[in-house]
């Protein structure tokens, strides 16, 4: 099968390509981009005009859900989401029931998400057995079995001496451990940032200590061992500075914001809108401004969706007893447009965000159309408004702050391994 | 993000907090109570304002006090009236709040006068309610009570009519009162100049200066010159642990003695939610002594009830509402 997609605006940040250009594809590589390779007959050709293609984009944190929780999501409807989101690549958290510690589980759900041929799924191992924070899993076997990292999901490792054990022994096999920084006791029953909007609605807060407190510890262990260390979902300006102070010391960190944090505060909780119960909690104007900047100047590498799909009638209670979490798979991108125009970012570096910068923390081989790489494409209309609904999310997680939204940018058309994956 | 509490014709449709209210509709509920406070002393009790209607006390956490007072407030309306303690039933059986509405709703309930141990339940029941059906907050988690803290107000406008002259001091564990917020709320709204909070940094929530409050940590300064001393409960499970190291310590330094009320202007009152722990946060003197008005607070808490049940369900058109005072005659006196 040759594919030869014309007139479109390319956009490959690791190449630093932002150019009219046309796309060549064989055997589901990239063969060329511009100029025709010699004999080179297209099976189909695609007229991208006006659209934007870039890399597939790659999202760090996406739950599907399986095993275990098929009343809130399935694999299918979940990837189905990913690439009506131009999502091709994934990295889902180990936080299933049952757990992701066992090599078993890791191998079934490589092979059931592959058989369904749409996005690539990355799954993250857990860092301790059943997550406990207790005994650390066997690592090698997990990353034999496919695992690509490992997590913690939202649970903290309470023990530091076993988080310190966990990164050394991770760090002796060059692992990447990806941590959520938010120390426990703190935020202990808490639903939302400790501050004005808590305070009112009489909610329990979580302080922005507790994320300084979490970073602090990590921060320090990893630059004892010498782990390489992602930090899952920053949400705090005291966060955003202490990053930005570990790497100007050159510790091998990086860590993301959630599509989300970019976006909310505090205040969008309104009246307690159960959509905003997240984790972390969204917090202040001034923490939103300063994930931004950092996002910006690079201390902050990547966004990701944090896909969490609750079913309806988890969110129908009150807000500390509703379920936490939003869908967001198919708002990675236009959310992602939506910072770039605010922040006058180009697209470039926007798009970097949620390809490369992603491919490149979970080492996989996407993110990118380099000539030979896999030609998982996702093109879209930059400038194309469509509305946020239960009706035109293809997630099974109707939920998100975002509900009533008219957000801009649509996925025309996704591709994985040069195969038309989803037509919007 | 329409405010949930109010029609599109800013009239009210559901009592949830008092934040979000403007002055005219507390000022609206105040004057109706007024009218209501000498139905009580008449001798038969009764006026037909809600005839017909259905009021159920959903009760997801366990009151007395302030379901006695809803059951007597709807009665004296003349309404039937279903209380439920959900909290020992469906609740124990899985059930989920909305569930429990929708059979309520099914059995042609009017009204719902809520109670819950979570923030946001009452909103979450207002949201799901079909238009013509009325949720009074009956006390969310930390959040709300409002007609505790209208009851309040109105009380302090009993004694101390001028309320723009006062100085009124809140004492105890703002951080899990939702009486301390709803008071805190219509008091800054009905322009109160000077509102304070007296506590130790532990049981006041982040910001809390944020709603409109002086903040103090000790008593003595606190207690200055104030007109109204408004004390909290504190809840047995705070009085040891990291809260507070003991109920002794916590009345040596925030309990209310006779001693420290001298502080206060020679006239003050004092009140207490209830219930009240003795020789913890107030002293039995200044409990039982005649500063005290913690008694009136109950028999006006009914009229304040009746309120704004008749507000919301009362079937009065607009132009009457605003009449407030006449509502008991324009609903044509006793039965």
């Amino acid at each position: 099968m040759k594919i030869h997609i014309k007139n479109g605006r390319v956009i490959d940040p690791k190449n630093n390509i932002d150019d009219k250009l046309d796309v060549f594809i064989a055997a589901g590589k990239i063969v060329a981009l511009g100029k025709s390779p010699e004999g080179f007959i297209a099976n189909q050709t695609i007229d991208a005009n006006n659209l934007i293609i870039c890399p597939g984009l790659v999202d760090l944190s996406a739950r599907l859900r399986e095993p275990g929780d098929e009343y809130k999501a399935r694999l299918l409807s979940e990837l189905q989401a990913a690439v009506a989101g131009g999502v091709t690549s994934l990295a889902c958290p180990p936080d299933t029931d049952p757990v992701l510690d066992e090599p078993g589980l890791v191998e079934m759900l490589k092979h059931r998400t592959k058989q369904q041929g749409l996005a690539h799924v990355y799954p993250l191992g857990a860092l301790t057995m059943q997550l406990q924070g207790k005994a650390l899993s066997e690592m090698n076997e997990l990353h034999a079995a496919g695992c690509v990292g490992f997590s913690q999901a939202n649970v903290a490792i309470t023990d530091t001496q076993v988080l310190w054990r966990a990164m050394e022994y991770a760090a002796t096999f060059g692992f990447t451990l990806f941590l959520h920084a938010e120390e426990p006791f703190l935020a202990a029953n808490g639903v939302a940032h400790d501050g004005e909007v808590a305070t009112r609605l009489g909610l329990k807060g979580i302080p922005s200590a507790a994320e300084a407190l979490a970073l602090g510890t990590i921060l320090r262990i990893a630059q004892e061992t010498g782990a390489k260390v992602h930090i899952s979902r920053l949400s705090t300006a005291e966060g955003v500075s202490m990053i930005r102070a570990s790497k100007k010391q050159g510790l091998k960190i990086t860590c993301d914001v959630s599509a989300n944090h970019l976006h909310l505060t505090e205040h969008d909780i309104g009246y307690f809108d159960a959509n905003c119960h997240l984790k972390p909690p969204l917090r202040t104007q001034r923490d939103k401004d300063a994930l931004s900047a950092g996002l910006k100047d690079g201390t902050i590498d990547a966004i990701c969706s944090d896909h969490t799909p609750v079913d309806d009638d988890a969110k129908l209670a009150p807000f500390a007893e509703a379920e936490i979490g939003a869908t967001g798979l198919e708002l990675l991108l236009p959310l992602t447009l939506k910072w770039a125009t605010q922040e006058k970012v180009s697209l470039l570096q926007a798009v970097g965000r949620i390809t490369q910068m992603s491919a490149q923390i979970l080492d996989i081989p996407a993110g990118n159309l380099s000539q030979n790489s896999n030609a998982d494409l996702c093109i879209f209309d930059a400038n194309e408004y469509w509305k946020i609904s239960p009706a035109t999310l293809k997630s099974q997680g109707k939920n998100t702050p975002f509900n009533g939204l008219e957000l801009a940018g649509k996925v025309k058309l996704t591709l994985v391994h040069g195969q038309v994956v989803y037509q919007g | 993000m329409n405010n949930p509490q109010l029609d599109t014709d800013g009239n009210l449709r559901h009592l949830l907090s008092i934040e979000g209210l403007p002055k005219r509709i507390l000022n609206q509920i105040l004057d109706t109570a007024e009218s209501f406070v000498g139905v009580a002393e008449r001798e038969v009790k009764k006026v037909p304002l809600l005839r017909g209607k259905t009021v159920c006390n959903l009760f997801f956490e366990n009151s007395t006090r302030t379901r006695t007072t809803f059951e007597i407030a709807a009665k004296r309306l003349s309404a039937d009236v279903i209380s439920l303690n959900v909290g020992t039933s469906s609740q124990s059986k899985g059930e989920t709040i909305l569930d429990t509405v929708d059979n309520l709703i099914a059995m042609h309930a009017d009204m719902f006068v809520v109670r819950h141990s979570q923030s946001g339940a009452a909103h979450l029941i207002a949201k799901h309610v079909p238009p013509h059906i009325h949720v009074i907050n009956a006390g969310d988690g930390r959040h709300s009570h409002p007609t505790q803290g209208l009851l309040d107000v109105f009380t302090i406008r009993k004694y101390k009519p001028e309320l723009h002259n006062l100085r009124i001091a809140i004492v105890g564990d703002v951080l899990h009162s939702r009486v301390a917020r709803s008071e805190i709320h219509a008091l800054t709204t009905l322009g109160v100049p000077e509102v304070r909070v007296i506590a130790p940094k532990t049981l006041l929530p982040a910001q809390v200066e944020k709603l409109g409050v002086h903040v103090f940590h000790d008593m003595e300064a606190g207690l200055k010159d104030v007109d109204v001393v408004m004390m909290l409960r504190l809840q047995n499970e705070r009085m040891s642990g990291a809260m507070l190291p003991s109920s002794q310590e916590y009345f040596k330094t925030y309990g209310l003695t006779q001693e420290k009320l001298k502080l206060a202007k020679p006239d003050a009152i004092v009140m207490h939610p209830g219930p009240m722990n003795r020789g913890v946060e107030i002293d039995s003197n200044v409990a039982d002594g005649k500063q005290s008005v913690i008694l009136p607070q109950v028999t006006y808490g009914i009229a304040i009830r009746m309120a704004v049940m008749a507000l919301l369900a009362g079937g009065l058109p607009a132009h009457q509402q605003s009449a407030g005072s006449n509502i008991v005659e324009a609903a044509g006196g006793t039965l």
